[in-house]
Parts: C-alpha cells; structure tokens; sequence
C-alpha cells in the first residue's frame, strides 16, 4: 500500500500521519505538498490535521483550492480512497467531497481522549473493526461540530454514511459524551459512494501504547485491507 | 470603476452560534438585560473594480457562493456597494 499524505501550510498531524503508515504498518508513505499536481501513484490519499493556511475564513476553506486538491477530487471521484482527519475532514467538507459543515464547538476548543463507536464497517477505514466496537482516541479541535440540516442528517443515517459517533464508556451516544456539540453526535462520516472517510478524532496518535491507546490501528488496518484486497 | 462592496456573513438561523450566546450572555451579565440575541459573524469589504454597481454586486454574490460563505450553515447580506 502507498499512502499520500498531503501536507499544506499549517498541517501539523502529517508527520504523525506519516509514523502511523510506515513506522507502524511498515506500508509505503509519501509526502505530497500541496503545490503539486500529482499524487505519486498513491493508493489512498490522507488529509491530516492541523491548521491549514491557518484556518483563515473557516477551517479549510482557503486548503480546498490548494492545486493538490483538484488531483484529490479526481481520484476520489475515480473511487480513490480518501481519509480527512480532523483538519483534513474539515477541509473534505468545504472541498464537497464529504456532506456538511464543521462549525466552532459549542464549548470552545477540546483536546482530551473521547470514545468512538463504530457505526458501519463497510467503509475503508473500518472493515476490520466490528459494528458496535467502541474505540477510544484523542481530539484536539476548535471547530469540530458537525452540522447539517435536518433532512441532510436523515438521509446520511438512512444511507449508512454515519461512520462513528461520539458514545460514553457504556457504549451510549449521551450528551455528555459529545465533547463538541456534533449533531447526533456524530464524529465521522463517509461520502455516498463510500469512498472518502471524514473524522475528527485523531486515530493517528492512538497508534500504540506508550500514546495511550492503540485504538487507532484497526483503522489504518482496515486501510491496509481495503487496499490489498 | 471602484467600488467598495460590504458582506456580512452570518450562522444561518436555528443552527447554534455559541460565540453569538457566549456574548449575550456576557452582555446580560454587564447588565444589558434587555438584549434578546446576539449574531456573531464576518464582516468582508471587498474594494474591487467593476462596470457598475450591480456587476460589482453580482460578481460578490459568487464569491460568497463559491468561498466566502459556507452555503451549508452561513447566509450572507451584501451590506452596501459605494463607489469609491
């Protein structure tokens, strides 16, 4: 597997990005910058956190005009894999190619470990997961609550493109457990075509013990299979 | 011609603005009781040039469309078009 992390001004999770790939899955990881027009033959494209070009306007909407990102439509539009982090979700949303909008939380900035529950495994990032499983991983994000409207919400539930929400340690969706307002406390989505992955936790910094958690792994593993398979 | 062409943009109604709450809240607090709701947004002036005012108006309104304004969660109001 090649992995193509792009890397804008004020990207600051694609080194992490980068030690989860191939540090830790021992796959092929490339920097792409966001001046270039190519993608360098890459399996799947990871947008990473971070602040790109320093959330000017609203977080992402100036990186979705990077010249990269064209590239980065037309492989998501060939049904190339697609995986926006927390910045890179944000950007994902303003570029149209994941529903919605990520708005300022409702209690300001957040960075602390939260738990994920996995809502669908037919997504690249969560085929070797289990429906249900409840992953924990950290955020650390100002702008993370996911809003779309009413009927936009129900038809992305109906569609399965609900792919993780935020739940408490029993496994529940409470209020409590939405550390940023989201909307149905959802955490991350998928496009329709199911190709592009949107989240805002950082599975990319759970990647192994010593980080607090390796809850991450089975996302990336999932990666990993979706690709080899 | 110039033109200078005022835009605000502002959370669309119904969808949650915490920072419009946080400031009414703190503006209650100081005693402005009587203060119902508060909206907080941007505001752009945009000096430009364009054959008229409502080419200059026209020409705005896209740029809100295609990057100034979320159509998700934002609507915008093009304020005032000056000649400057």
């Amino acid at each position: 597997m090649k992995v193509g992390i792009v890397r804008f001004p004020g990207s600051n999770c694609d080194e992490d990005a980068w030690l989860a790939i191939a540090e830790q899955l021992h796959e092929q990881a490339v920097m792409l910058w966001h001046k270039d027009h190519d993608l360098q033959g890459s399996d799947a494209v990871i947008l990473p956190g971070g602040f790109a070009y320093g959330d000017y306007l609203r977080a992402g909407a100036i990186a979705r005009f990077s010249p990269i990102m064209r590239e980065v439509a037309a492989h998501a539009e060939r049904g190339g894999i697609v995986i926006g982090i927390c910045n890179g979700f944000q950007i994902a949303c303003e570029a149209h190619l994941l529903p919605g909008a990520l708005l300022r939380n409702d209690v300001g900035y957040r960075s602390m470990p939260v738990t994920i529950r996995v809502e669908r495994t037919d997504s690249p990032f969560t085929t070797s997961a289990s429906a249900g499983q409840c992953l924990t991983m950290p955020i650390a994000h100002g702008e993370g609550r996911y809003t779309a409207s009413e009927a936009d919400l129900d038809r992305l539930e109906d569609a399965g493109q609900v792919i993780f929400r935020y739940v408490d340690s029993a496994g529940n969706p409470t209020p409590n457990a939405n550390p940023n307002g989201s909307m149905r406390n959802i955490a991350g989505v998928c496009n329709a075509a199911r190709n592009v992955v949107g989240l805002m936790p950082h599975p990319e910094r759970a990647m192994e013990p010593l980080l607090g958690s390796s809850d991450g792994r089975v996302l990336f593993e999932s990666l990993l299979a979706t690709v080899n398979a | 011609m110039k033109f200078r062409v005022s835009v605000q943009v502002l959370p669309r109604k119904g969808i949650l603005d915490p920072q419009g709450k946080t400031v009414t809240d703190a503006l209650r607090t100081l005693g402005f009781a009587h203060v119902d709701e508060v909206h907080v947004g941007r505001h752009l002036v945009i000096d430009m040039r364009a054959d008229s005012a409502g080419a200059a108006e026209a020409d705005v309104r896209s740029m809100c469309a295609k990057l100034l304004a979320n159509p998700v969660t934002e609507d915008f109001v093009i304020a005032a078009v000056d000649a400057a």
